[in-house]
């Protein structure tokens, strides 16, 4: 079993990536991690460290687990009764499953964007990325200003919605509303952002310029962005966790992975697709 | 095929019985529409809605103090019955996995089916037996209990046409649940909950026979809760049963507000859950 | 390597702990009380009137309470309520058996063969006609219904008797026009709405593979009505007629404006009857005697007895059809 997964256990798959570089540090561990649906398991038994100010990708075919995978990361699997997390997943080295850990802190510190641009309908663009900061309490119109100018900014927002910031969010367009709820996500400061294929809904330009944006974000945050498009995961990321059935087949550097890769199966969904 | 032409023909008696069946069904609310109109529009004057009720026999005079005084039972009624309603619709709707929800859902369903005369009972013996007296506090609290399970349901189906990501979206945001609830599902199905909240009322406002031996009705003008206060039901009624033609006159035209009322309200939830 | 600015101004100050950890206890359980206050309502209905009723049902004894067959508040205080049981019963079960066909018929045009505009004209108006207060019902039925059924069936139909079947003519009764066959005529009217829109839920349900896989069989489109479509849906028809009887039992003021109010058994067909709502419309305000008062709400509580057995079932029975869609 090993053989055909090299990085199965997070000292190996560690120390190999380390002597790549050195200068590499840890955000997120997961050990074991198993997601279960009543009797069935959507993700079982996943290793994989997430590396800071890293872009890491998730690939495989639909129905593979891997974002049922992203969605234990910042426990969203707590809303539905059905679903069970098992195993540890560590931010900073502290488990977010321990007891004692409140989900809500866990999510402000690993923000998320959704497939579908979820821009709150009721709300204005101004109104939507402060929301995280305003609906907890903080009421200061001089911190909620720059919030906003910093978070439009890093999401490449901000030249198209400054003079019109208290204008209905749904009256953007579909990439518009996307990088608005990546603002929104970077307005509380997380230490990780998690994508579930942000761009799946979008035409391309507006993926260009979300893809164009990941590599600009990286400095100011972790990425994990889960696409089921490979060359996204080629252009953009640095790491690729390659999933199928539930379990994580392969991870590595990007460019390892989609030249060189280790195991059978990865191989034939990279060439079966590229071919 | 045997009997092609026996099948068809029986296919075409099924639909003509069908469409008898609902022309039927149709029937009853046409001609208490029409007889309304016919009958009360006429009579739906200056008068009715300013003037107090004439001594029996007299002609004229209106029915401003049941006017007033349904406004005021089914205003206070509402205020009392929104938090319990709409706290209900949310834990149905927003807290799934919740252990009381079955319980929740099936008795709050019941009382709605309940009559609306044993929640006037409920009221006489809490309030009208304790303080002695009829008020127009007891009625509102008859209509209360009428409201509270009406508001539950259409809070929870309203809560329910919320997109799931909207929720998603605000507690990756690191929001607590009770925020999300409060200041992002709510105000994205405000218009529903609204419309629920006057779907509820002007059910209310209809009933009569709660407050028979609660408001007890009051030919004088108050405001006064703690006094009988009228209402239109129970004015409409009074004089339908009594024997003077101009009040039966003056009946038919509060049964056109009752009715007015129905429809404006019914008319605006259309139009609000429209395209759903 | 660039050092992320992870820790800024804002995020430092902390949200105060009502916001992160006790706002959704606090929230929860404020909505958790307000909720219960419908369990509470439910269960103290049924018992606030066994207590107002138990002076009258302790002295008549449960059961006599029930069979009783007098009612005599004037003279001699004596307290059966077995006529408005009764009426009650024959007026609402009537009223479903005659109301049912006319529901499913509607539910079946508006579902299967009524273009759309069309559909959505009748689905408004049997929304509209479950709105239509009791009241409204009821004068319609004083003044135009009544005198309407007594020249058309109930002199007809007594004059004829009278000449041709004497034997019939006390099974008939008085044929003012204000008895128990008006009452079932308006009820049936009045609880249409309840079996039509739930029956049409449950028909629209159906899935369309069902459907094809009948037409492909070539079937006509009764047919398909009666081998896929009805079988599939009648627990939504069984659950709206349950509703419907729900409804029926409980309907006051439009039933004892045209009933007649009389509480002398036996109840002929066009002669004066009453129910159990109505005797508490009509004589509560009336009542003197603390006898007469706990009787009448005797009758309330046994009238929650009924209602509360017919509307859980109703209700348990919608949800249990309604399993499976939740979060959509």
């Amino acid at each position: 079993m090993s053989e055909f997964r090299p990085m199965a256990s997070p000292e190996t798959g560690h120390t190999e990536i380390m002597t790549l570089d050195p200068s590499l540090k840890t955000r997120i561990e997961t050990r074991h991690v198993t997601v279960m649906y009543g009797q069935k398991a959507g993700v079982k038994d996943v290793d994989m460290p997430i590396y800071a100010n890293k872009v890491t990708a998730l690939i495989g075919p639909s129905g593979c687990g891997k974002t049922t995978f992203l969605r234990a990361l910042n426990r969203m699997h707590d809303l539905t009764p059905s679903a069970r997390v098992t195993g540890e997943v560590l931010l900073d080295g502290i488990n977010v499953y321990a007891a004692g850990v409140d989900p809500v802190e866990v999510r402000r510190k690993i923000g998320m964007v959704f497939q579908k641009p979820n821009p709150f309908p009721t709300l204005s663009i101004y109104g939507n990325v402060v929301a995280g900061l305003r609906l907890v309490g903080i009421r200061k119109k001089s911190l909620l200003d720059d919030a906003v100018e910093r978070a439009l900014s890093q999401a490449v927002l901000w030249n198209e919605v400054k003079d019109r910031l208290n204008a209905p969010s749904m009256s953007l367009s579909g990439g518009q509303q996307q990088r608005l709820c990546i603002a929104r996500a970077l307005a509380v400061e997380p230490e990780v952002l998690l994508m579930d294929e942000p761009t799946s809904a979008l035409d391309p330009i507006s993926t260009q310029s979300i893809e164009d944006l990941l590599t600009e974000l990286k400095n100011h945050v972790t990425i994990t962005i889960v696409t089921h498009n490979m060359q996204q995961a080629g252009r953009v990321s640095d790491f690729t966790g390659y999933f199928l059935n539930g379990d994580m087949v392969e991870f590595g550097p990007t460019n390892l992975l989609f030249t060189t890769p280790k195991d059978k199966r990865t191989e034939a969904y990279i060439t079966g697709r590229f071919g | 095929m045997r009997n092609l032409q026996a099948r068809y023909t029986r296919d075409r008696l099924i639909l003509i019985v069908v469409i008898a069946g609902t022309i039927l069904a149709a029937l009853p609310l046409t001609l208490v529409l029409g007889y309304a109109l016919v009958n009360g529009f006429s009579s739906l004057n200056w008068d009715f809605f300013t003037k107090g009720p004439k001594p029996p026999g007299e002609l004229g005079g209106g029915m401003a103090p049941a006017i007033v005084g349904t406004l005021i039972i089914t205003g206070v009624g509402l205020l009392m019955a929104t938090p319990f309603g709409i706290a209900a619709g949310i834990l149905l709707a927003e807290y799934p996995d919740n252990k009381l929800n079955p319980t929740l859902r099936l008795l709050s369903d019941t009382l709605n089916g309940m009559p609306a005369i044993l929640k006037g009972l409920l009221a006489y013996v809490l309030v009208v037996k304790v303080q002695g007296s009829f008020s127009g506090f007891s009625g509102s609290l008859a209509m209360a209990f009428i409201m509270i399970p009406i508001i539950a349901k259409t809070t929870e189906s309203v809560l329910k046409l919320v997109p799931w990501n909207i929720r998603e979206a605000g507690l990756a945001l690191g929001l607590p649940r009770w925020r999300v609830i409060l200041s992002l599902v709510l105000p994205a199905a405000r218009a529903g909950v609204v419309t629920g909240l006057l779907l509820a009322t002007a059910r209310a406002a209809g009933e009569a026979a709660p407050l028979i031996f609660t408001a007890f009705g009051n030919s004088l003008l108050t405001y006064n809760l703690s006094q009988p206060m009228d209402a239109l039901p129970l004015r409409l009624y009074a004089y339908a049963i009594s024997p003077y033609e101009d009040w039966h006159r003056q009946a038919w035209a509060a049964a056109v507000v009752l009715l007015g009322l129905v429809v404006l309200t019914s008319l605006l939830a259309r139009w609000v859950t429209r395209g759903r | 390597m660039q050092q992320a600015p992870v820790q800024s101004s804002i995020i430092k100050q902390q949200p105060s702990a009502i916001y992160r950890v006790l706002g959704d206890r606090i929230f929860l359980s404020v909505v958790l009380l307000l909720a219960l206050s419908i369990v509470a309502l439910t269960l103290g209905l049924g018992y606030y009137l066994y207590l107002g009723g138990s002076q009258t049902i302790n002295k008549e004894g449960f059961f006599g309470f029930l069979t009783g067959t007098t009612w005599d508040p004037a003279l001699k205080l004596e307290f059966g309520i077995w006529p408005f049981v009764l009426g009650t019963l024959i007026t609402s079960l009537a009223a479903l058996v005659v109301s049912v066909p006319v529901a499913l018929a509607a539910a079946i045009f508006t579902a299967e063969y009524a273009p759309r505009w069309l559909a959505g004209f009748i689905n408004y108006l049997v929304d509209l006609m479950a709105a239509v207060p009791s009241v409204v019902y009821g004068i319609w039925g004083i003044f135009v219904l009544a005198p309407f059924l007594r020249e058309i069936i109930y002199l007809p139909a007594f004059l004829w008797a009278a000449e041709n079947a004497p034997g019939l003519s006390p099974f008939l009764g008085n044929p003012a026009g204000y008895g128990m066959f008006t009452g079932i005529v308006i009820l049936s009217s009045m609880i249409i709405p309840f079996t039509a829109a739930l029956s049409r839920d449950a028909i629209a349900l159906v899935p369309a593979a069902q459907r094809e896989g009948a037409y492909a069989l070539g079937a006509t489109r009764w047919e398909v009505m009666q081998t896929v479509i009805l079988p599939y849906a009648r627990g939504g028809v069984f659950a709206g007629a349950m509703l419907a009887l729900g409804r029926a039992l409980g309907e006051t003021m439009a039933v004892a404006m045209v009933i007649g109010n009389g509480n002398i058994l036996p109840y002929t067909l066009f002669g004066p009857a009453s129910t159990m709502p109505a005797v508490i419309a009509l004589e509560m305000k009336e009542a003197v005697e603390d006898l007469h008062y706990s009787a009448i709400i005797g009758v309330g509580f046994y009238l929650f007895l009924i209602a509360f057995i017919v509307n859980a079932a109703a209700s348990y029975l919608l949800n249990k059809l309604k399993v499976g869609d939740q979060r959509a």
